[in-house]
């Protein structure tokens, strides 16, 4: 029918401008980039020096901090958030498992800059007076603990981040572990096996692998959230091993210096790091997709 | 009727409900050591949920219970002091789909039971690896794929797979929940030869839909109908001459 | 004598039932710590926020530095315009780009579609922030209203896309099939019968995406950035609620703390409503 072509050629037309958009994001970025990258090529990634007024651009802190914040915030919320899901599917009464999940999402629902001030006024000081003078009494001779009593700093930011991907990675488990038919979890019971046993040979075992791609999925939110950490990291473009010390991200140093960059090899350099987020986050999300539909595949066949 | 004392295993009226629903009510049914007992009925009578009040496997459903007693040689299985653990692995079970553990091997399939249980070297575990193997009649076919995951198996041989995972533990009483139901005539045939050949070394209790499949391997049957235990006897004299109406309105298959 | 012989049931394990235990126990405290912080996080926003909620705080401007009083009236007034204005750039495209990722997969640019919204709900949304700059600030010569906007439908298009596809698989061919067997276009029955059938579920999506348009901060940092006034046109710079509690937040000032607080308040309240409400919707529809 003529109508339905016609409908057909502007969904086309609206699915090419969108793609024409995407293109447009990341080719505005690449050429907004490109200055940066050019000058100082792949030692951009590499250099320490983060100088905007000396010109000196080098976006390893941030990777760092990054790297670091996020994986600190997946190794604490892995195991809240894995065992938040087992007690989901397999441990809780059926009629408050509903409640719970739901009171789980809402974490995910709370504005990033809602986390920032929390972050700062109600978790910067308890990691301050109580979490650094523990850590930092009995640990504070090896290089993770050092330093001073700030309350800003890595530790806090990996807090914030880990609270804040602990729905998402709840939630990829939860299905994971829902998608275990009850036939397996029949066969361990039926063998002699306990609870816990059930749990760990028809439940964690045959999920590993979609366990896994929780976790990327929640590294993948964390490496991208913005305001809570710029909130509580301290800002401080500088690489130490000290989870006290404060420190940088990708993403804080764009939202900090942003709107008020002079000069055009600044914007560069903030662009070229917004470039590099980019790729990390989206090749991260993209993991984590793929390992998913291949075990989705492979447990369906 | 069958005498209590005899038996390997006997219920005394055992009740199951799920919810307020009442799906097995006040059974009484044993059998005799090496002896294999079919159970019987058209789908709801509540013969699958009367099998697994026997090892129970019912109450690890949510909003299920149970009354009345199991005595398995003599004692309950349902008093306080027994734990469910140690009777599942007494008494196996064997389920309407085959289910091993996907990302277990064959052989850590069989092992399953024997890992949970403990206590055993790794050449005991090996030869009851074997041993069950060799009794679900596996040994021959998956000899040489022992590592291979146990779910790139044919259905039939993955669940003469559960069978030898049930029989590694060394039960003494196996329990059977439509165990063909999903197989092909071929791998049912197998399966019912082994049934005849273990019944030297286990008890089996059998659910089945397939009558034939009932009159060829059981010793004994029993017939159940909307919860209630309508008659139980030989099988011979079940399918030949059975004393009740609905049982033979049942067996000549003018319902269910 | 292996233990299968002995002639009645096995001793109980104590220790595989005491590890059980245990492993229940770790599992129950490890659920108690993902709620924790909602109940934390809650609880002092609420405590920190009320006492500094009056009239005042929905209709007047921000006092300046130093002095007590004032709120957040141009801010709020500013959230609500630009989520509106987001929202009708972002959700009709959204709607019929889930429309035809769901109902025209074997073509191509379908596919194609598909896996570019997927990438787009990956993006950071700082780095969509800097798009938006890229795009409509340096073009049009400052920050406004409209850069915000665009950004925050940016974030919103796939949302809304990738529930309606979701919702749009799981409605039965019967419906198209019956719809088409009637002689109705294609597009009508698209229209008129598959996205009826699945309206409140994809509200529910629409509403989740605006949820998250209210509360976004990074992508307005440099785009709509901030004012201490009430905007007189959309090509100006513009308030919003949270770039007015992340500058208050940190700046130094005690009071502008406090309105910081009310201002989390109101911005949770309203994303709870608007999370519950599209819930309830769904569950009564649903029912």
């Amino acid at each position: 029918m003529r109508s339905d072509r016609i409908f057909n050629w502007i969904l086309r037309g609206l699915a090419l401008t969108v793609l024409l958009g995407f293109v447009l994001l990341v080719w505005f970025l690449w050429n907004e980039a490109l200055p940066a990258l050019r000058s100082a090529g792949l030692g951009f990634i590499w250099s320490t020096g983060w100088d905007p007024v000396s010109g000196d651009f080098g976006a390893l802190p941030f990777l760092w901090g990054t790297l670091v914040s996020s994986i600190l915030a997946l190794m604490l919320s892995a195991p809240i958030s894995i065992g938040a899901a087992l007690f989901l599917t397999d441990i809780a009464p059926k009629s408050i498992r509903t409640p719970i999940a739901f009171l789980i999402e809402m974490l995910a629902a709370i504005p990033s800059v809602v986390y920032g001030i929390w972050g700062i006024f109600v978790l910067a000081p308890f990691v301050r007076e109580h979490v650094h003078p523990l850590l930092n009494g009995w640990l504070g001779f090896t290089p993770f603990f050092e330093g001073p009593p700030f309350g800003l700093g890595m530790l806090t930011a990996a807090m914030v981040l880990a609270v804040m991907i602990t729905p998402t990675i709840t939630a990829v488990c939860r299905e994971v572990f829902r998608s275990v038919p009850d036939l397996l979890r029949e066969a361990a019971t039926g063998i002699g096996a306990t609870r816990w046993e059930t749990i760990r040979l028809a439940v964690i075992r045959p999920s590993i692998s979609g366990i896994f791609a929780a976790m990327i999925l929640g590294l993948g939110r964390a490496l991208g959230e913005t305001m809570a950490v710029t909130m509580v990291i301290g800002n401080r473009p500088e690489i130490s091993l000290s989870l006290f010390k404060p420190a940088a991200t990708m993403a804080s140093v764009i939202a900090n210096e942003y709107a008020e960059a002079q000069g055009d090899s600044h914007l560069s350099a903030l662009a070229a790091i917004g470039l590099v987020l980019l790729v990390v986050s989206s090749l991260v999300n993209f993991g984590a997709r793929w390992i998913i539909e291949r075990t989705e595949s492979k447990t369906h066949v | 009727m069958q005498k209590v004392s005899t038996a390997v295993i006997a219920a005394e009226n055992i009740s199951a409900w799920y919810g307020s629903n009442r799906a097995v009510i006040d059974i009484s049914l044993g059998v005799n050591p090496g002896e294999v007992l079919a159970l019987i009925g058209p789908s709801g009578c509540g013969k699958s949920t009367f099998l697994r009040c026997l090892n129970r496997m019912h109450e690890e459903i949510d909003h299920t219970r149970s009354e009345g007693r199991v005595l398995y040689k003599g004692e309950d299985i349902y008093s306080d002091d027994v734990d469910p653990v140690a009777v599942r692995s007494c008494i196996g079970m064997v389920f309407q789909k085959a289910n091993p553990f996907p990302t277990m091997s064959v052989a850590e399939n069989v092992a399953a039971g024997l890992r949970l249980r403990g206590g055993f070297s790794r050449s005991e575990i090996e030869s009851r690896v074997e041993g069950a193997l060799r009794k679900a009649a596996l040994w021959e076919e998956v000899k040489n794929k022992l590592r291979a995951p146990g779910t790139s198996l044919s259905g039939g041989q993955q669940q003469r797979l559960c069978i030898a995972r049930a029989l590694a533990v060394q039960p003494e009483i196996l329990l059977m929940d439509e165990p063909t139901s999903a197989l092909d005539p071929i791998s049912t045939g197998r399966i019912e030869e082994l049934m005849t050949e273990l019944k030297k070394s286990v008890t089996i209790i059998i659910v089945t839909h397939n009558m034939q499949q009932a009159a060829r391997i059981s010793d004994q049957t029993a017939f159940f109908l909307m919860g209630k235990l309508v008659e139980h006897g030989n099988t011979e004299q079940i399918f030949n001459s059975p004393t009740r109406e609905e049982t033979e309105n049942y067996i000549s298959g003018r319902f269910g | 004598m292996s233990k299968a012989d002995a002639p009645r049931l096995p001793r109980i394990q104590r220790r595989r039932h005491f590890k059980s235990l245990m492993a229940n126990a770790v599992i129950m405290t490890l659920a108690g710590f993902a709620i924790l912080p909602l109940i934390l996080v809650f609880s002092y926003i609420a405590r920190s926020g009320f006492p500094a909620l009056n009239l005042d705080f929905f209709y007047k401007l921000p006092a300046p530095a130093g002095e007590t009083g004032g709120g957040m009236g141009n801010a709020i007034l500013g959230s609500v315009a630009m989520v509106i204005m987001s929202g009708v750039m972002s959700i009709p495209p959204g709607l019929l780009c889930g429309l035809y990722v769901a109902e025209f997969s074997h073509q191509k640019l379908a596919r194609l579609l598909r896996f570019v919204i997927d990438l787009m709900t990956g993006v950071p949304s700082i780095v969509i922030g800097l798009f938006a700059y890229a795009m409509l600030v340096v073009p049009l010569g400052g920050f406004s209203a409209w850069a915000g906007s665009a950004a925050l439908g940016i974030i919103m298009m796939p949302i809304v896309s990738r529930t309606t596809e979701e919702i749009l698989r799981l409605i039965p061919d019967q419906l198209r099939e019956s719809g088409l067997a009637l002689g109705l276009p294609r597009w009508k029955v698209l229209l008129r019968l598959i996205m009826r059938a699945g309206r409140s579920a994809i509200a529910t999506g629409v509403f989740l995406a605006v949820a998250r348009a209210s509360g976004e901060t990074a992508p307005l940092l440099f785009t709509s950035f901030n004012n201490q006034y009430w905007s007189k046109s959309l090509s100006e710079p513009i308030a919003s609620l949270p770039v007015q509690i992340y500058t208050y937040a940190i700046s130094p000032y005690e009071e502008w703390h406090r309105l910081a607080w009310a201002g989390s308040l109101i911005l949770v309240t309203v994303v709870f409503a608007i999370n519950l409400l599209s819930r309830l919707l769904l569950k009564r529809t649903s029912n």
